[in-house]
């Protein structure tokens, strides 16, 4: 097999370069994605026969719940990567994710407390799902906070990479936490292994949702990882070019 | 009109659930834009520095 293309990728000028052309690809399409999602889940999806119009929280909490998890796997897997090739590329891409994860960690509980005070009658319960959340967002400050106090780039680069991949152990436990025990957070309607629980009208603008945060996440990953890269290449040669274009 | 923006009754929790996501989404593009910008006006600093030194 040729494996050219994992070498390139482990270099930074190509990753740089790489990143910038791929940005707009992923830009246009989520925000094209989210407007219309936006549409369709607040105008034209009916409202739900036990929720009411509570229930379009759900266009904004599901995708920001996804993306808290799919970030951190992201973060995980980019610094599992890094520590077992040793490459800086996916280290920075790690580093990359954390803020990002930390946002959108933030923006599920609160939308999720501000969907639960009319629907459960409180704000907050030390649930499992819950509880497993608030332990994510401690995650990613613990990432931030160690990458932080280290000075050394490569020193914070291993030490943050080891509780990258401890921390991964959470996600399942989130993702199968209504499952496992008996939780207050309703079981999954989209994803699960028969079919939807939703109504297409329901259905597709949450799932246009889902797919436009992803995009536009991979777009905020890449502009994050050329500031990275950037960074840390700079006494390199090719950041004349890249620095003055 | 009117309906819309009540939400059934829910406008105080939809609305400031639409409005913290939306920020969200906004902040992140403004920060990774900054520390791009950021990033290469520090190298071209560096860089302009070094060309003094020749």
């Amino acid at each position: 097999m040729d494996w050219t293309w994992f070498h390139r990728l482990a270099s930074p000028p190509h990753v740089y370069r790489i990143a910038g052309t791929l940005t707009p690809w992923f830009a246009w399409p989520a925000g094209l994605l989210i407007v219309a999602a936006l549409y369709g889940g607040l105008v034209l999806a009916p409202p739900d026969y036990q929720q009411g119009d509570g229930f379009r929280i759900i266009y904004v909490h599901a995708p920001s719940a996804w993306l808290s998890l799919m970030i951190y796997s992201t973060m995980a897997t980019a610094a599992a990567i890094g520590l077992i090739w040793r490459m800086k590329v996916a280290h920075a891409a790690a580093a990359s994710c954390a803020a990002v994860g930390a946002w959108f960690t933030v923006v599920s509980l609160v939308t999720g407390m501000l969907w639960g005070k009319p629907m459960w009658g409180t704000y907050w319960v030390w649930d499992p799902r819950l509880t497993a959340q608030l332990i994510l967002l401690f995650l990613y400050l613990g990432y931030m906070g160690l990458r932080a106090g280290i000075e050394d780039t490569a020193r914070a680069d291993k030490a943050s990479a080891v509780l990258a991949i401890v921390g991964i152990v959470n996600v399942p436990i989130i993702r199968f936490s209504v499952e496992w025990w008996n939780s207050i957070h309703q079981a999954p309607s989209v994803m699960k292994m028969d079919r939807p629980s939703m109504p297409a009208d329901m259905l597709v603008p949450l799932l246009m949702m889902l797919v436009g945060f992803t995009l536009y996440f991979v777009a905020v990953l890449l502009v994050r990882l050329r500031a990275e890269i950037l960074r840390r290449e700079r006494a390199s040669s090719w950041v004349r070019e890249a620095a003055t274009a | 009109m009117n309906d819309f923006l009540s939400m059934g009754g829910y406008a105080q929790y939809v609305w400031p659930s639409y409005a913290l996501t939306f920020v969200a989404v906004i902040v992140n593009i403004a920060l990774a834009r900054r520390a791009h910008a950021a990033a290469r006006a520090e190298a071209r600093r560096r860089l302009s520095i070094e060309g003094e030194d020749r």
